[in-house]
């Protein structure tokens, strides 16, 4: 086993030898420009490129042709609300989001408010789900756009798009719905027909593919319009200008293809890892908290409270552990993670909290490598904890007066 | 973040953890930070004579809070509490080479002395 191990296939996934292979000839040999119509380079070219729309849309249920590449899913985010929102401004300026979307949508909402629209953020349950009738609560006749992301990045909670995207769609079919599947994408099904979505921003880099490249899927029947964010020669039916990175749009098209392939077989054993890692945590900490569902979650995906444990000093004893924490000093800002305080999960724990993302290289052998070392870890930093001991006392932390700084 | 060599050892192999009897008469316990803030420190003294004796942390917090308090036991441990008063902050810092992001562990950590001190003197006050 090689050390450090990288379990936070949440932050990003390395790259897949099949789909490196696949890129390689894109860069020295096949690197026409894929808008080139008149010679045999771009021709070469804009085939890979069109194979791999075809990859990317049959892991969704989309048609290759609404696929509009983009530089990532944080600029597919940006172009589905901002390019909606200023094509649809007459039919109205409200827009239904959640509080434990990725920056990306958030800020995004953030700037459309500023510029006059109504942005509303709905609070998931505890367990980090947004119910269907919840949204259709918060829409108003002048709700244009409905964005709810498939999984989430922090606690891997998965929303049940089907059941929104059928209640949205019966209180007005012409209200848009939005998914930034980002995280859901060949980790579990994708249907843009059964869950009715209008757009879909994927990233290639959470999927073994490359950094750099990833996708909005733009409904054509009926047809979805949004005003462009990059002008320029018009590529991608109009919606972003600029040359099509064809490597890497062959990697991501290729990840595509493999996951859709082996997504069913690798959920089943990223689920029996994950498991595996609860047990082995849960049976042997008291004191611990999964933070999310732990039915309608990812696969790979645990994220645990290790209360009394403050999560960076615990990150620090797991150095030879890639995970990530929602505590404040890991972030740039000073809040501990949003999406834990949106589940209603007090400060104290959310600073407490670690984020496991088991992804396809990771083994057993590193699972339980990683359950004695995290176990170690919190009862070496719990006797170093004057909170474990003022606990283990029975003295209630809630009743002291402390001193906020 | 990479962490200083100095940090790294403090976190550890931290110095002088422990409890002390707070209610022994010869003990100040000072008890600062909130968990919601993500960092707790509790710093006891031991004092014969004027002079800290003994010294003991517990923290809750990152890297560099539980270095910060384990080097605060460390300097004042021999100190008079007078002099143990005058420790500031930046001495922490600069021992430990704190990036600006973590001087509120060493913030803490004089808090932390000061408010043992403070809680030793209310002691002695009759």
């Amino acid at each position: 086993m090689k050390l450090p191990i990288f379990m936070d296939n949440h932050s990003t996934t390395p790259v897949d030898p099949r789909v490196l292979e696949a890129m390689l000839p894109y860069f020295t040999t096949h690197f026409g420009n894929a808008a080139s119509r008149n010679h045999s380079f771009g021709w070469t070219a804009e085939a890979a490129v069109e194979a791999a729309r075809a990859q990317i849309a049959a892991l969704i249920g989309g048609d290759a042709k609404e696929i509009v590449f983009t530089s990532g899913a944080t600029e597919a985010d940006n172009l589905a609300l901002k390019g909606v929102a200023s094509f649809y401004r007459k039919q109205g300026n409200h827009i239904i989001t959640v509080a434990t979307e990725h920056k990306a949508i958030l800020d995004s909402g953030k700037r459309l408010s500023r510029e006059g629209y109504d942005v509303t953020y709905l609070e998931p349950a505890k367990d980090g789900t947004v119910s269907p009738e919840q949204v259709v609560a918060a829409m108003t006749d002048k709700t244009i756009l409905v964005s709810v992301m498939h999984a989430n990045n922090e606690i891997g909670v998965v929303q049940d798009l089907a059941a929104i995207g059928a209640a949205i769609k019966a209180k007005n079919p012409k209200c848009l719905f939005h998914s930034d599947a980002v995280q859901a994408a060949g980790k579990v099904e994708i249907d843009v027909e059964k869950m009715k979505l209008d757009l879909v921003s994927l990233s290639a880099h959470k999927m073994y593919g490359p950094k750099g490249v990833g996708a909005l899927w733009v409904r054509r029947k009926p047809r979805v319009r949004l005003d462009p964010m990059i002008d320029g020669g018009g590529h991608e039916r109009g919606m972003r200008s600029g040359t099509l990175a064809v490597p890497l749009i062959v990697g991501f098209g290729k990840a595509c293809e493999l996951a859709l392939a082996e997504m069913d077989a690798e959920a089943i054993r990223l689920r029996a890892l994950r498991d595996r890692l609860y047990r082995g945590i849960t049976s042997q900490l008291a004191e611990v908290y999964v933070n999310g569902s732990m039915e309608h979650r990812l696969p790979g995906n645990l994220n645990i409270s290790f209360a009394f444990v403050e999560g960076e000093s615990l990150l620090m004893a797991l150095k030879d552990v890639a995970v990530s924490s929602g505590s404040a000093c890991t972030s740039a800002s000073l809040e501990p993670s949003y999406v834990l305080r949106a589940l209603g999960v007090g400060d104290e724990l959310a600073h407490t909290s670690i984020r496991f993302g088991i992804g396809r290289f990771n083994t057993e052998e590193e699972v339980d490598f990683v359950i004695d070392l995290v176990v170690k870890s919190v009862n070496r930093l719990r006797e170093l904890s004057p909170l474990w001991e003022m606990h283990q006392e029975g003295i209630d932390l809630s009743t002291i007066a402390w001193t906020p700084h | 973040m990479a962490y200083s060599d100095k940090v790294i050892e403090h976190y550890e192999n931290p110095k002088n953890v422990g409890t002390l009897g707070k209610d022994e008469d010869d003990v100040g316990t000072g008890l600062v930070g909130a968990p919601a803030c993500g960092d707790v420190m509790r710093l006891q003294i031991r004092v014969k004579d004027g002079v800290i004796t003994d010294a003991k942390f517990k923290t809750f917090g990152c890297g560099s809070a539980i270095a910060s308090s384990s080097l605060a036991t460390e300097m004042i441990k021999g100190m008079t509490i007078e002099q143990a008063g005058t420790i500031k902050n930046t001495q922490i810092v600069e021992e430990l080479n704190l990036p600006p992001v973590k001087i509120h562990c060493s913030v803490l950590a004089e808090d932390a002395i000061k408010a043992a001190i403070e809680d030793y003197k209310k002691k002695h006050a009759r």
